[in-house]
C-alpha cells in the first residue's frame, strides 16, 4: 500500500482551562490519499476546523496537541520548529479559509500579495512570479487577470475574492490544499462555482483537498471520501456514496434523514432529538448514546473504535461489533 | 378572492445611499439610490406558507420588514385581511400588529441578554393588553411547553440556551400574542442541520395547530421545498416568478429559477448534468437596465437590454421573462 499523502493517527487537542482540560479532538485518525478529496463534515464545535487549524500548526493558544502524529508523506510534520513549520505551510500545505475577506490583506494588491507568496517558497524572478500570478488567477476564472492583478481586494465581489484567494492557496504548487468552509459565506450561485474551481484546478495539479464543511450536498458533490465528525471523534468514514447513501452510525443517518432535499416530500425530517454535548459534559462510552435510538448497554459503558467494514469503511459504533461477535458465533 | 390574508401590490422601496452633500458638491455626483423592493406583488391565502427566495441583495428582508411594518414602502400597498396598513396612524398599526409577529434570523440577537425568557415572551401579552396578573405566568408557562421547552425556563437567562433552544423561545415569543401571520426571516439559517429539522418540524406542527399562516424568508432552496406551499423567486428586488411549491421545482419557468435549481448540490447523487452558472449577481445601486438577469442568462434576446419584462400569467403563478411573452417555444432545459 502506497503512503499516504496524509496521515493522521490518534490525534488529540486539549484546551486547559481554569475548570480542567477540555479535549477538543479525542483520538482522531485518518488518512488522505495523493490526489484525493477528503471531506470533512460535522456540526458546530464537533472539531472540523480545529483538524485542520492542527494540521497546519495554527492552534490558538492555549489549545496544543496533546497526543498522537500527523505524517505529510511519512514525515512526522506535527512536532516541527515554529520556523520549519513555517516553510510546510503554503509551501506544501495551500490552505483557504471561510471569509475571502479576512484573508486578503486589504492594503495591498492582488498582485503584491501573490508575488509575495510565490517568491517566499519558490525561487523565481519578478518577473516570472508575476506571470506566474496572471496564470494563477486565469485558472482559477478571473476575466482580464492581466489587467485585474493590479486591483485592492475590494474591488472584487465575494466569490472573485474567494477566487483570489484559491490562487494563493495554489501559489507555490502544495501538495495538500485545507479549505475550511470555502464557500459558507457566498451565494448559491456562487458557490457551486467556487467548488468547480477549487476542485479542478487542484486535480490538474495533483494536489489533495481537505474540504471541511457543514454542508453535505457540497461533500456529496466533490468528495472522494467523507469524514464525519461528532464532539471531536470520528464517528464514520468511507467512501462519499456508501456514507450518503446508507450511512451506517446512527448520528450520520440521523444527519442525513434532516437534511431537507429538493426531489424528496417527506412530511416530517427525521428528528435526532437533543443537541451535541458540550466538551465539559462528553458522556462515557460512544459520546453519542444519550443521543442514539439503538443504544445499549456497552454504548454507555466503553467507547467504541473505528471498526473496519470492507470496501474502506470505517465506523465507530458498537452495534457493528455486536453483528461481527453474532457471525463469529 | 376572500381567503387571501395578505396582499401586496407594487410595493417599492428605495434607499437613498448618497454620498455626504459636500462630497457630491465637490465630485459633483448626483443622489443614488438603491431600490431593494422594485414594484412587487402578490398575495398569500389563509393557512398556507409562501416563501421568498433569493441571493443577497434580492430584497428578501427588506419586503419582509415592509410587511411587518418595520420599514415604510416608498410606494405600494400592503392590505392585510382586507383592511390596507396605514403607517401613519400609529393606533391602527398597533392593532394590526398583535395579528402578525415576526421570527428572525439570529436567535442570538433578537432576545434581550438582560432580561429573563418570562419577560421575554411575555412582553407582547403586556404590550396588548391580552391577560392580567398571575395569568401572564401561566400562559408563559404553557407556550414553552408548546415550543418543546419546560415551563421552568421562564426563570432563566438567554445565554443559559443553545442556538436552536433560543429560536424556540424566539417562536414562543412571536405565539405569545395569538397571531394569525408570522413572518420568518431565515429561521434556521443559523442553526446545525439537525437543529434546523427541530425548527423545522416544530414550526409545521404549530402550523397545523393553530392554523398559522407563514411568509418564509429563505436563501436554502432545500428548506422552501419542504416547507412551503408557494414560492416567489427575488433577483435583484424584482419578483420573477412565482408558482406553486411542486410546479417551481419540476417546471421553473424563468431562466433565473432554473439555473437557482441547478446550483443546489445534488446529495442524492443522480449524476444529473447541469448547466454551468455563470457570473454573480450585479450590484443593485447599479442594476443592468431592461431585465436585470440578462448578463447572466443564457437566452438572452435584444429586447431583454432594453424593456423590462412583465409578470405574465403561468400555469399556477406568474413568470417575468421576455421568453414567456411571446409564445416563443420555452428554452429547452438543460
Amino acid at each position: 500500500m502506497p503512503t499516504p499523502l496524509l496521515s493522521v493517527r490518534d490525534l488529540v487537542v486539549e484546551f486547559p482551562t481554569r475548570r480542567g482540560t477540555l479535549r477538543a479532538l479525542d483520538h482522531v485518525s485518518f488518512d488522505i490519499a495523493e490526489g484525493e478529496v477528503l471531506g470533512m463534515v460535522g456540526e458546530s464545535g464537533a472539531g472540523k476546523s480545529l483538524t485542520g487549524a492542527a494540521i497546519i500548526g495554527l492552534l490558538e493558544a492555549p489549545g496544543r496537541i496533546a497526543g498522537g502524529e500527523v505524517r505529510l508523506k511519512g514525515e512526522r510534520i506535527d512536532n516541527l520548529s515554529p520556523e520549519k513549520m513555517r516553510r510546510v505551510r503554503g509551501r506544501r500545505i495551500g490552505m483557504v479559509f471561510q471569509d475571502p475577506l479576512t484573508s486578503l490583506n486589504p492594503l495591498y494588491t492582488v498582485a503584491e500579495q501573490l508575488i509575495e507568496t510565490i517568491r517566499t517558497h519558490l525561487d523565481l524572478s519578478e518577473k516570472d512570479a508575476r506571470k506566474r500570478a496572471v496564470g494563477l488567477l486565469d485558472r482559477v476564472g478571473i476575466p482580464a487577470a492581466a489587467r485585474r492583478i493590479d486591483d485592492y481586494p475590494h474591488h472584487f465581489s465575494g466569490g472573485m475574492r474567494q477566487r483570489v484567494v484559491i490562487a494563493l492557496a495554489l501559489a507555490a504548487e502544495p501538495e495538500l490544499v485545507i479549505a475550511d468552509e470555502p464557500t459558507t459565506a457566498l451565494d448559491v450561485s456562487v458557490q457551486a462555482q467556487i467548488i468547480d474551481v477549487l476542485k479542478e484546478a487542484c486535480i490538474e495539479r495533483g494536489a489533495s483537498v481537505m474540504l471541511i464543511t457543514h454542508d453535505m450536498g457540497v461533500i456529496a458533490e466533490t468528495a472522494d471520501r467523507v469524514a464525519v465528525l461528532y464532539a471531536g471523534r470520528v464517528a464514520e468514514i468511507g467512501p462519499v456514496r456508501d456514507v450518503i447513501q446508507a450511512a451506517e452510525h446512527p448520528y450520520t443517518s440521523g444527519l442525513m434523514g434532516a437534511i431537507p432535499t429538493l426531489t424528496q416530500t417527506a412530511d416530517r425530517l427525521t428528528q435526532i432529538p437533543g443537541s451535541m454535548p458540550r466538551l465539559n459534559a462528553i458522556p462515557q462510552g460512544c459520546a453519542f448514546n444519550p443521543r442514539c435510538k439503538h443504544v445499549f448497554d456497552r454504548c454507555r459503558r466503553d467507547r467504541p473504535e473505528l471498526i473496519a467494514r470492507g470496501g474502506g469503511r470505517h465506523v465507530a459504533c458498537w452495534l457493528f461489533d455486536r453483528e461481527m461477535e453474532k457471525a463469529d458465533v | 378572492m376572500s381567503d387571501t390574508l395578505l396582499s401586496v401590490q407594487g410595493l417599492t422601496r428605495h434607499f437613498d445611499v448618497s454620498k455626504p452633500w459636500l462630497n457630491r458638491v465637490i465630485e459633483r455626483d448626483d443622489r443614488q439610490y438603491l431600490t431593494a423592493s422594485d414594484d412587487v406583488s402578490f398575495d398569500i391565502r389563509k393557512g398556507e406558507t409562501f416563501a421568498l427566495v433569493g441571493e443577497s441583495g434580492s430584497g428578501k428582508s427588506t419586503i419582509a420588514k415592509m410587511i411587518v411594518g418595520l420599514l415604510e414602502p416608498s410606494a405600494g400597498e400592503i392590505r392585510f385581511d382586507g383592511k390596507a396598513m396605514d403607517f401613519a396612524s400609529g393606533a391602527a398599526m398597533r392593532t394590526l400588529r398583535r395579528r402578525f409577529q415576526m421570527i428572525f434570523q439570529d436567535p442570538f440577537a433578537s432576545l434581550n441578554p438582560r432580561w429573563r425568557v418570562g419577560d421575554i415572551i411575555a412582553e407582547p401579552i403586556r404590550t396588548f393588553g391580552l391577560m392580567r396578573g398571575e395569568e401572564i405566568g401561566r400562559e408563559v408557562g404553557r407556550l414553552l411547553e408548546v415550543v418543546g421547552l419546560s415551563a421552568a425556563d421562564a426563570a432563566k437567562f438567554p445565554h443559559e440556551f443553545s442556538g436552536g433552544q433560543r429560536q424556540r423561545i424566539a417562536i414562543a415569543r412571536a405565539l405569545s400574542s395569538r397571531p394569525e401571520f408570522i413572518v420568518c426571516d431565515e429561521p434556521t439559517s443559523a442553526l446545525d442541520v439537525s437543529v434546523q429539522a427541530q425548527i423545522l418540524n416544530l414550526m409545521r406542527d404549530l402550523q397545523d395547530e393553530f392554523g398559522l399562516t407563514y411568509l418564509l424568508i429563505s436563501h436554502d432552496l432545500s428548506v422552501v421545498r419542504h416547507m412551503s406551499n408557494r414560492i416567489g423567486v427575488l433577483y435583484l428586488g424584482r419578483l420573477v416568478e412565482v408558482a406553486d411549491a411542486k410546479r417551481l421545482f419540476t417546471d421553473p419557468q424563468h431562466p433565473y429559477t432554473r439555473m437557482l435549481l441547478d446550483a443546489v448540490p445534488d446529495l442524492a447523487l443522480s449524476g444529473r448534468r447541469r448547466t454551468p452558472v455563470t457570473g454573480e449577481v450585479p450590484n443593485p445601486i447599479n442594476p443592468p437596465p431592461g431585465c436585470a438577469f440578462h448578463p447572466r442568462c443564457p437566452h438572452v434576446m435584444p429586447e431583454c437590454r432594453q424593456i423590462q419584462p412583465h409578470s405574465i400569467p403561468t400555469a399556477t403563478g406568474t413568470a417575468a421573462c421576455h421568453l414567456l411573452g411571446q409564445g416563443a417555444p420555452r428554452a429547452q432545459q438543460g
